[in-house]
């Protein structure tokens, strides 16, 4: 059992944990993930890590509410237990060697993004952070972006805040105004990362995104987690999470996370019934 | 006076119009007085030919003789001498290829039952006996095991009746290794698996879910925190695809996936919180036991129509005889001599057939085996919702990226002394799976068993 020691509500329906996990803490780098299994029945799910604290052995997650598994671990509190909990999975991050990075995050994506981020900030890399919200209450992490990064540009789908447009836009601006990075990591919504990918592409700068696909087991034997890339199978539990983002497949991928679509929302409404609360109050 | 019947005592089985419909055990075991006339039939031949085929050497006619006397503990006691799955292997061994091969009574009629005698016993035994083990000295040495399938609980129980300290590590959340995530339920009943893990517990084992090791600890970091042997088996690990087009359509699945989701994550329970798609008609390409369990768990989902797919014929098919057997009376069609040439999805990008040619066979090819050739102009479609690869794994990489000095061979597999398990690396043993790629739980048990003997002889001289 992994206690909750910090709950913080991000905004609607996202969510930051911070969890009592030693093991997984004191290993822990930027890009990896953990897999967690809310209580005896539940389903095993990756989720990133967003953050570690060596000192206190404490790792956190950021997550959006989007099915039953994600609507239960909403509901643990400070104090309470997460049943299972293992990791960190995954290759880290390849960030040394680099001088001017700019980081693409979209919605929770940014949670990801975000110790990719502090990471660079610390050692010393010039960081950009475009990070991008379909509207001003989904904001995320602004004041953490602002400590770590030389620039921030926040965009938003509908101009409620930053502004108006895509991560893709505001990256274009700057290429186009003369900046130069070594490389782009984007960590986002998989159509995000697919345009980023090709505008970077265009400009023929290094790109790295972080792929999130269907998980099972996370350790290297289910399969589940098979992206194509450059042709090549493979498994995002132990080859990536992050892949080069110009030999990804990105609409193969973006096929199959609709896989379970059908089932996520039926037994996400299926969750909010059982502990008896109103669809509009589990903020679908 | 032997039983000199030709056939063996048939085990009784639930009807197979009603077990493709429920994931409850298929064989239901033979009654005492089943038992003791099958015992009946050992002649207790003086060379035991069917100890010479155990990887575990049991003492096969020994076990027998104590059944025909009733003496059903005494029985189990000399099987446990050598085996610490008893219940397990009298299901999941092959004693076809194995024991009952060599069996005398087999020139003539049917081999003895040895499985089916060995399983009578462990059930016996556990249900009417209370085990209680014997307690051994503690000699204060500390051996780390990686993985809690067959391979791991067999080290891991030897190294504890020997006194020594024995912590497994195991990645998943709950400990069994394939006989938790791979075998079905109507095969291998999991209570049988977590009895299985209460006897080591007992002996003092203890069990720490929910560690990669290769990634939450290294091997190096294992010897630092005062282990002084390690046993790695850490399983097959990920499954080989086709790499024909189609193959990650909605709705295909590696085996390994499939029955993950079953097994372990319970998904065709109505409370369990993993997603499993409901299929109709259902495609299995591959021809080993897992195939059989992949394709009798979907027709227990509810599927109608499943198919194996197998690009040789039946004889050259490595399930066990009884598995092909057990699908065929479920009603699985069996399409041999069969290979898929790509997967066809719909418009939302979902399985709806599979194009197979049909082949025909030449020559043996370096497994011995007749290799099948492509009958030009043969190919035609299967409609389905769902198609399992079921055609084998490569070795995890995990614990060999985080551990460089350890030697792996070209496809990955570590590379072992044969009789000890002992790796490149000092103190490091290894064996099951791991070592020699997708095999039986009795070949992982056996190396379990003699890299347990190697690591006791490796800590008493360490003095």
């Amino acid at each position: 059992m992994f206690k909750v020691v910090k709950k913080k509500i991000l905004n609607s329906n996202v969510s930051m944990m911070e969890i009592s996990a030693k093991m997984i803490a004191d290993k822990a780098r930027p890009g990896q993930f953990l897999m967690l299994r809310v209580d005896q029945e539940g389903e095993r799910i990756p989720l990133t890590i967003a953050d570690c604290n060596r000192k206190y052995g404490t790792v956190s997650i950021i997550f959006q509410i989007v099915g039953s598994t994600t609507t239960r671990l909403n509901r643990l509190n400070e104090g309470d237990h997460i049943k299972d909990l293992v990791g960190p999975l995954g290759k880290a991050s390849e960030l040394d060697g680099l001088k001017k990075v700019a980081v693409v995050g979209g919605g929770v994506g940014c949670a990801i993004a975000y110790p990719v981020a502090k990471y660079l900030h610390s050692s010393d890399v010039i960081v950009h952070s475009i990070i991008g919200f379909r509207n001003k209450n989904l904001v995320i992490l602004q004041d953490e972006f602002e400590k770590i990064s030389n620039r921030l540009i926040i965009m938003t789908d509908d101009g409620s805040f930053g502004d108006k447009g895509l991560v893709t836009d505001a990256l274009e601006n700057l290429i186009s105004s003369g900046e130069k990075y070594d490389k782009v990591i984007a960590i986002g919504p998989l159509v995000m990362m697919k345009f980023v990918s090709r505008l970077t592409q265009k400009h023929n700068i290094k790109t790295t995104v972080s792929m999130n696909p269907i998980m099972i087991d996370g350790t290297g034997m289910c399969g589940g987690c098979r992206v194509m890339v450059g042709n090549e199978v493979k498994f995002a539990c132990v080859d990536g999470p992050d892949f080069d983002g110009h030999l990804v497949d990105f609409d193969e991928a973006i096929s199959r996370s609709m896989m379970y679509r059908d089932f996520e929302r039926e037994s996400r409404e299926k969750t909010c019934n059982l502990f008896k609360r109103s669809q509009k109050e589990c903020q679908i | 006076m032997p039983n000199m019947s030709l056939r063996k005592n048939k085990m009784p089985v639930q009807e197979p119009s009603l077990r493709s419909k429920n994931f409850d055990e298929v064989a239901l075991g033979y009654t005492p007085e089943q038992a003791v006339d099958e015992a009946g039939r050992c002649l207790n031949c003086k060379n035991k030919p069917c100890v010479s085929m155990c990887p575990v050497s049991i003492d096969i006619p020994g076990f027998i003789a104590k059944i025909r006397e009733k003496k059903f503990k005494e029985a189990y006691e000399i099987i446990r001498q050598n085996s610490s799955l008893p219940a397990v292997c009298g299901r999941v061994c092959p004693q076809e290829v194995q024991c009952e091969s060599r069996c005398v009574r087999g020139i003539k009629g049917e081999p003895v039952a040895i499985g089916f005698l060995e399983r009578f016993v462990a059930d016996w035994c556990d249900e009417n006996l209370k085990q209680v083990e014997k307690v051994v000295e503690k000699t204060g040495r500390k051996v780390a095991i990686v993985g809690s399938g067959p391979a791991g609980l067999s080290c891991a129980g030897d190294l504890a009746k020997r006194g020594h300290e024995v912590t497994i590590f195991e990645a998943l959340h709950a400990p069994g290794g394939v006989l938790t995530y791979g075998i079905p339920e109507f095969r291998l009943p999991k209570k049988i698996v977590e009895k299985e893990m209460e006897n080591l517990k007992k002996l003092g084992v203890e069990v720490k879910t929910n560690v990669v090791v290769g990634c939450s600890v290294t091997v190096d970091e294992l010897f630092s925190q005062g282990f002084e042997a390690i046993f790695i088996s850490s399983g097959a690990g990920l499954p080989r695809f086709m790499n024909i087009p189609g193959e990650n359509l909605n709705g295909v699945y590696s085996a390994n996936e499939f029955l993950t989701r079953i097994n372990l994550m319970k998904a065709y329970k109505p409370d369990s919180q993993t997603p499993i798609k409901r299929v109709r008609r259902v495609a299995v390409v591959g021809g080993g036991n897992v195939a059989m369990d992949a394709a009798r768990a979907a027709k227990r989902l509810g599927a109608r129509d499943v198919y194996v797919i197998y690009r040789r014929s039946e004889n050259e098919m490595p399930a066990r005889k009884e598995e092909i057997q057990h699908a065929k009376e479920e009603g699985i069609i069996f399409k041999t001599l069969c290979q898929p040439t790509r997967i066809h999805g719909d418009s939302l990008n979902f399985v709806d057939k599979i194009i197979c040619s049909r082949m025909q066979l030449k020559e043996p090819d370096e497994s011995g085996r007749r290799r099948p050739v492509e009958k030009k102009g043969s190919e035609f479609e299967i409609c389905v919702d769902c198609v399992i690869i079921s055609i084998g794994t490569s070795p995890n990489p995990l614990i060999r990226r985080s551990t460089p000095d350890l030697e792996a061979n070209s496809w990955g597999g570590l590379v072992v002394d044969p009789q000890t398990g002992l790796t490149s690396k000092k103190a490091v043993y290894a064996g099951g799976d791991v070592v020699t790629g997708a095999a039986t739980v009795i070949l992982a048990m056996g190396a379990g068993k003699n890299a347990a003997r190697a690591i006791d002889k490796y800590l008493a001289e360490l003095g």
